[in-house]
């Protein structure tokens, strides 16, 4: 079986698909991509079925060498280069798939935009599922390679062993990551747990995403939120985008590894058109509230479920640029050196 | 109420209270005898039932229709109860907080022994952690508080006590609530076919084990060939 060898492991890289939203009746978390628009662009583009799991970054990411004949990957979800290593490095723009051979060595650096990408791998990794799942839910050691994130010396094992040349896919825009604006939130279910000065205010101010931000949620700065009747409740289920408030009167938003149920009063949720790119978050991003309803949200829902389609319908196969890619890859294989003006 | 775009709240009340949770998985049966196309999945808590649903192919309003009438529909509870008897260690390092416990209800350990294995309990919801579920009502002088200051480790498949509910740490995690006991049975165990060992709904008998009856236990569990206990019955 074809491996993919972790020669650094990045920050909390771990394999993501889309959860496990059908056992949350027996405690377990959905886990998932945080930002499943690029995990279903990033499979699209290799070829992939958009659920099928893949590596989650987490502002740094690995660096990696393919143990196997032929491998083709693709990152989504940020801007940032998919660096090709080697004796003729060369750089590759996201959202768009390359073929890479055996002994290549590729990684992918500091994210320069988001808190999250995704680098997807034709066929998946050929690790077990656990509730009908990848993903990877680190706390209980769930799913995933072993339960956790990467570590230096791991092989991922792979679905594919090899994969054919064929021509490579582009995404024709990656605008839908400039989607900026206040995010969109329903009230409730606890809004009545607030007063109606705090919920104002929550919808009045900017808060800054802290440091304290990981799978399981991000705790915001700004303005305290005022109870109106004590922050404990009879434990209750909770969504993803969940807006919860604690003692300490700072919100924090529930992200894919929130557990299943809690006991802290909810002034608000994001709605899911919007948790794409409350996934890509990273600490020290100022953000704002704004109210909708659950129909404008429903129509919002379509209209991005859309605009993804587009995106994916419109892809193209990368062209000229790629087929310079191309000639160098089978120079390296091929073993010829040949004097580079370094790509692109 | 919604929770967002992608989630219903059908809320029976705001207290622990038997009744309003056996209401509320009433409901759970009832909305997944006639389950629409789009509901993800069905989350009964001690007092209220989250629907999860994919925004694409199901609307709220669409759903909220199909709920309202299963509201005040009091249907039985499906005719199948799982009755579990699990063993449980209540000596020595198995049960670290049995003397604080002990102290504060003003009993003997033996009596909390005693009246934690008296009675069948019934699971009101899982959370928390996986496979991770709450269970009661212990009798009234069991409505303690929480420690005040939580335990950052708490071993897997500790037996614990707060606020008339008992549960078993399905993982190490950190936790709150005082440990009385320990359980050789895995309430969670990712190797197992079916992982997770109890759902809401089920019935759970607690028994007095010794240290070594728990060790000799233990070691069937892990070898693979420990027999559960469990009845099914029927209305």
């Amino acid at each position: 079986m074809g491996n993919i060898k972790v020669l650094r492991p990045g920050i909390n890289v771990t394999i993501q698909d889309m959860g496990r939203p059908q056992h949350q009746h027996l405690g377990v978390p959905v886990s998932g991509a945080l930002d499943p628009d690029a995990l279903r662009l990033a499979n699209a583009l290799v070829g992939n079925p958009e659920t099928c799991g893949a590596l989650e970054i987490r502002m740094f990411g690995p660096t990696l060498e393919v143990a196997t004949d032929a491998v083709r990957v693709a990152l989504a979800g940020t801007r940032a280069e998919l660096e090709i290593l080697g004796q003729d490095p060369f750089r590759l723009p996201a959202h768009q798939s390359v073929r890479l051979v055996r002994g290549q060595k590729f990684r992918v650096g500091a994210l320069p935009d988001g808190s999250t990408a995704t680098l997807a791998i034709e066929g998946g990794f050929a690790v077990p599922q656990v509730y009908a799942s990848r993903s990877t839910y680190s706390r209980a050691g769930i799913g995933g390679l072993k339960g956790r994130a990467l570590r230096e010396g791991d092989l991922l094992p792979l679905q594919l062993a090899m994969v054919e040349a064929r021509d490579e896919q582009r995404l024709a825009d990656d605008a839908y990551l400039d989607d900026g604006g206040p995010f969109r939130v329903i009230l409730g279910p606890q809004r009545d747990f607030f007063t109606d000065e705090a919920t104002a205010l929550f919808l009045a101010s900017v808060y800054t995403v802290t440091r304290d931000a990981d799978r399981m949620g991000m705790r915001l700065d700004g303005p305290l939120l005022c109870h109106a009747r004590g922050y404990n409740i009879v434990s209750d289920g909770i969504v993803t985008g969940a807006v919860q408030v604690p003692g300490n009167g700072l919100p924090i938003i529930l992200l894919a590894d929130h557990q299943t149920t809690g006991g802290y009063p909810k002034l608000a949720a994001v709605i899911s058109a919007d948790i794409p790119r409350l996934g890509r978050l990273r600490p020290g991003d100022e953000i704002r509230f704004e109210e909708t309803t659950v129909e404008a949200a429903e129509a919002e829902r379509k209209v991005r479920e859309a605009l993804l389609r587009r995106l994916i319908d419109a892809m193209a196969p990368a062209g000229a640029w790629l087929d310079e890619a191309a000639l160098y890859r089978e120079n390296l294989i091929s073993g010829i050196v040949v004097e580079t003006s370094s790509a692109v | 109420m919604p929770a967002g775009d992608t989630a219903l709240v059908v809320e029976y009340g705001e207290t622990v209270d038997p009744v309003i949770n056996r209401r509320v998985r009433q409901l759970a049966v009832a909305v997944d005898a006639n389950r629409l196309a789009g509901i993800i999945d069905l989350v009964p808590t001690m007092r209220s039932l989250m629907i999860h649903y994919d925004p694409l192919v199901l609307s709220q309003a669409a759903l909220i229709d199909a709920v309202a009438p299963l509201i005040a529909a009091t249907p039985d509870l499906s005719g199948i109860v799982r009755r579990w008897r699990i063993p449980v260690c209540y000596e020595g390092d198995c049960a670290p907080d049995m003397t604080v416990v002990a102290e504060a209800l003003s009993m003997t350990p033996q009596a909390v022994i005693d009246c934690h294995t008296a009675a069948d309990l019934e699971v009101f919801m899982m959370g928390f952690l996986p496979g991770f579920p709450y269970l009661g009502l212990l009798p009234e002088i069991f409505d303690l508080p929480r420690r005040p200051e939580p335990r950052v480790k708490v071993p897997q498949r500790s037996i614990s006590v707060a606020a008339r509910q008992t549960t078993i740490y399905t993982i190490e995690s950190p936790g709150g609530w005082h440990l009385i006991g320990r359980t050789p049975i895995d309430f969670y165990d990712p190797d197992r076919a079916e992982p997770i060992l109890v759902a809401a709904g089920d019935s759970v008998r607690f028994e007095a084990v010794s240290i070594a009856a728990y060790q000799a236990i233990r070691q069937a569990v892990e070898a693979g060939d420990h027999d559960l206990k469990c009845e099914i019955i029927n209305g």
